[in-house]
């Protein structure tokens, strides 16, 4: 595109080439990710200090929830990483009706993730498993043991939070998909919603296995 | 230099290769294993952000700025980690002396 006179349509004018446009965009929202690499990292580091000091209350924790709902939500998100991924690259070979499909199978996956977290949410309220006035423990781990379940609300709270926010972005990149608005020189809004989505995997890839799975080994 | 297209069977690898860690994870945990269960999990989380990283977020293909600021990221979390480990894990180990202690 360099050198000509008039920008190609797609092509915002502040930029040279596609692969300028593309460049710039993708750093971006790779600057974006990394402060949201330190949001949850907060949580992450809070995690790493009390399960350091109270892993026997951590391990009872553990042993509380869901690991069979837990695997499962696992599996869900892996396969809608694989949707979304494949998505892009419907994007990026001009597949329009593909980008929409692809799309909507990730927007169905990541609500029946909403769904099962419902459940277990439910199940924890249930069995007074929420912190707050209506927690309910018996024995020496109490305090211990709530504190691993006030991590729990926060991390995956924050999540979930994610998810239906992406959902949300999910949805109006489906419409404009559908209306035609991608093409194999520009697809960045569909590699950045990509690209958040997979960090939102990441981040329930480590929380699995410090809130479902660490534990599981000692006798409670 | 256009866009490096990443072939569909290189997804369906790095999904089949989640899945399959996952369900070790999983089968590990319930092992007697020390130290080494925390060891386990957290090798194979770390192992599958790699496979998500590079090949489902393009990371392996794209450019040398984009890669440095990915491995910033994820140090400074590191940092803020191991740095306040360090305090966390070493109270008590000195005990001191004098007009401090």
């Amino acid at each position: 595109m360099q050198g000509e006179s008039s920008h190609a349509f797609g092509l915002a004018h502040h930029f040279d080439s596609f692969d300028q446009q593309r460049e710039a965009s993708y750093l971006g929202m790779w600057v974006f990710l990394v402060t949201e690499i330190m949001f949850f990292g907060g949580l992450f580091t809070a995690y790493v200090v009390y399960r350091s000091g109270q892993g026997a209350a951590f391990a009872i924790g553990s042993h509380e929830l869901d690991i069979v709902l837990g695997s499962i939500n696992t599996a869900v998100l892996i396969g809608s990483s694989l949707t979304m991924a494949l998505a892009v690259w419907a994007a990026q070979t001009g597949r329009r009706k593909a980008i929409v499909a692809f799309i909507l199978a990730t927007i169905l996956l990541g609500g029946l993730f909403l769904g099962i977290k419902v459940v277990e949410y439910s199940a924890k309220f249930e069995h007074h498993l929420v912190p707050g006035p209506n927690f309910h423990w018996q024995g020496p781990e109490a305090p211990g043991v709530e504190m691993f379940f006030n991590l729990y609300f926060l991390m995956t709270g924050l999540h979930a939070a994610h998810m239906v926010i992406g959902i949300g972005i999910l949805l109006v990149v489906a419409i404009l998909a559908w209306r035609g608005s991608f093409s194999p020189e520009n697809h960045n809004l569909v590699e950045g919603i990509g690209l958040y989505w997979h960090f939102v995997d990441i981040v329930w890839i480590f929380l699995f296995p410090l809130l479902y799975l660490l534990g599981r080994n000692i006798q409670v | 230099m256009s866009e490096y297209i990443t072939p569909i069977r290189t997804y369906l690898a790095v999904f089949l290769a989640l899945m399959a860690l996952t369900t070790i994870t999983v089968a590990v945990a319930f092992l007697e294993l020390g130290p080494f269960n925390d060891i386990a999990a957290m090798g194979i989380a770390i192992t599958k952000a790699c496979l998500v990283v590079l090949y489902f977020m393009h990371v392996r293909h794209s450019s040398r700025l984009t890669k440095m600021v990915v491995v910033a990221g994820f140090l400074w979390l590191f940092i803020l980690i191991a740095f306040i480990m360090s305090d966390y894990l070493t109270r008590g180990m000195i005990s001191l002396q004098g007009p401090i202690g």
